[in-house]
């Protein structure tokens, strides 16, 4: 009688301190796109981070060494079919610039309202030599082909070489440009 | 001997047999862009597209202006088509910042948005038959083109750069008597546009020269990730205003053109019968649009993020799909902002469909493709 009087008074308190600071996320994740991520972190364990769930958006973050496997997962098990968009995104106090892939489906008719964001980090170098220096991640281009000309705009705007890819040219710049790559925060626009 | 060469600039083999051409950046077959293509006597053996000459760093001024200043600049990639670039930033800062949008002011978009759509495709259609050697088809959209040009200036004061869409809702409130002559210019435009069938698309030499040039199969299409016009006339049922219905599109009967073909004559094809689905969709909006009340949810000054938080939000453009990425760290301004842009992603189809075509097919192709040079170097 004791032991179960003071437990449930315990267990209790914990219920009511869980409930704000977790902000009740198991009630309001959306059940479908709960079922994709529990897929993801079933089958890759802790190397996937899954960062949100939300209506119609699912971001997993994972480490460079197992983008590759999960990206093919998400292509042959879950359905996924295309990339929209392949985003750079510079954190230079974290000395790591983040790709971001927003990957999409047109075959699968469940998934049409569905973006995966699939996210990885590369080193950051300070004085960036781009292609000859740590900023690099294997390429997806052999996985989903509809990133080649995306991944080469991530390459000459944040100096990200990706290994892998057929033909990392620039895209978007001109073929002397020698300054930073435009998009790393470091670069700054004259007179601002 | 290429690897000393830094990553862009390589040595290249001159070959007896094979002529390379610079299609551009100042040939007014390819817009503001070049295209190096290959020849072998008439045909096209490989080919190299090079945007990049109109990029103007919209991403980069974006990390520099707060939220509400980024609207008239984030407009300009596409002039033509200002209302749905902006849509999915101000449906991601609404996101962002937390913020509802009046029932009346979600019409006033819609209707906007459609609107865009068809002055961008009377715009692109004009450009199409022009480079086909077709002048009637330049002369008659770019002046059908005026009657919805009209209806905007009403709307919103401007004739092409709107900078109507805000976070929270529409710039200003339709004037008076607006449904009326809307739905007037409206019927007579569908009147005009259902003409061109008989000038254009009916058209046998249009037709002999864009048949079976430039066939995407429904798997590439899909594979190379294109979008818009070009992935439905590939057969491929996607348009995000009935998959993803962003403001009231959920409440509107919205129907999707797909074509099987997969060839130009199909992409030309597509984009008019989505002007004619648009006549459709405005009828509706203006017949179901609350009568009165509030066009615009007041933000604070300087509306923040909250914390470090990202927001993808995509709309359906006149060229496809339109993403919208933003990165906020809980200041005024965006961390970072990505465009995710339909023109970008369906270059990558030009290589792949000119391989193997007659050079002379080039323009009808190259055209087909819904593309606007401005949109994709951003």
């Amino acid at each position: 009688m004791m032991s179960s009087d003071s437990e449930k008074p315990d267990a209790d308190e914990t219920q009511v301190k869980a409930t704000p600071t977790a902000k009740k996320p198991e009630i309001e994740l959306p059940a479908f796109e709960k079922s994709i991520s529990d897929k993801i972190v079933e089958k890759f364990g802790d190397k996937v981070e899954v960062t949100f769930v939300k209506e119609d958006r699912i971001g997993i973050k994972v480490g460079r060494e197992s983008i590759h496997d999960v990206a093919e997962f998400t292509r042959d098990v879950l359905n996924y079919d295309h990339v929209e968009s392949v985003s750079g995104v510079d954190y230079p106090q974290d000395k790591e610039i983040e790709v971001v892939y927003h990957i999409g489906s047109y075959s699968d008719s469940s998934l049409a309202r569905q973006i995966l964001v699939l996210s990885t980090r590369a080193q950051r170098e300070e004085n960036p030599i781009p292609g000859n220096d740590a900023t690099r991640l294997p390429t997806l281009r052999d996985v989903f082909y509809s990133v080649e000309f995306h991944e080469r705009e991530v390459f000459e705007m944040f100096g990200v070489y990706f290994e892998g890819h057929p033909d990392n040219r620039r895209l978007l710049l001109p073929e002397d440009w020698a300054d930073l790559p435009p998009l790393r925060k470091d670069f700054a626009i004259k007179g601002r | 001997m290429t690897e000393k060469f830094p990553p862009g600039l390589a040595l290249q083999k001159v070959d007896e047999r094979i002529m390379t051409l610079n299609v551009g950046p100042q040939h007014p077959g390819s817009g503001h862009m070049r295209i190096i293509v290959q020849i072998d006597g008439d045909y096209i053996v490989a080919c190299d597209p090079d945007p990049g000459y109109v990029h103007r760093g919209e991403e980069k001024m974006a990390e520099y202006r707060n939220y509400i200043t980024n609207i008239p600049h984030l407009e300009r990639p596409v002039i033509h088509d200002s209302c749905n670039v902006l849509y999915p930033y101000v449906l991601g800062v609404e996101e962002l910042v937390g913020i509802e949008v009046p029932e009346r002011a979600k019409y006033v978009r819609v209707i906007a948005s459609e609107l865009n759509r068809c002055i961008y495709t009377m715009y692109w259609l004009a450009i199409y038959g022009i480079f086909l050697g077709h002048s009637t088809m330049f002369m008659w959209p770019a002046g059908d083109r005026e009657l919805l040009i009209d209806l905007m200036e009403k709307m919103s004061g401007a004739r092409v750069t709107h900078a109507h869409f805000v976070p929270g809702g529409v710039r200003n409130d339709l004037p008076p008597n607006f449904e009326d002559v809307c739905l007037r210019q409206v019927n007579y435009f569908e009147k005009r546009i259902k003409e061109y069938s008989a000038v254009f698309y009916d058209n046998p030499i249009l037709i002999a020269r864009t048949k079976d040039t430039g066939v995407l199969s429904r798997e590439d299409a899909i594979r190379l990730g294109t979008t818009g016009s070009v992935l439905r006339a590939s057969g491929v049922d996607y348009d995000l205003r009935t998959k993803e219905p962003y403001d009231v599109y959920e409440e509107l009967d919205v129907h999707t053109n797909v074509m099987k073909e997969g060839d130009s004559y199909a992409r030309s094809k597509v984009p008019w019968l989505d002007m004619l689905e648009s006549c459709n969709i405005i009828r509706q909006a203006l017949q179901k649009m609350p009568k009165s009340g509030s066009v615009r949810t007041k933000l604070k000054p300087n509306p923040k993020g909250k914390g470090l938080n990202s927001v993808y939000k995509r709309v359906e453009s006149g060229r496809g799909s339109l993403g919208c990425y933003i990165v906020s760290d809980g200041k005024t301004e965006p961390y970072r902002l990505k465009l995710s842009v339909g023109s970008f992603r369906n270059l990558i189809a030009l290589p792949y469909l000119l391989k193997g075509e007659k050079l002379g097919n080039m323009p009808s192709v190259y055209w087909s493709l819904n593309y606007w040079p401005v949109e994709a170097d951003r």
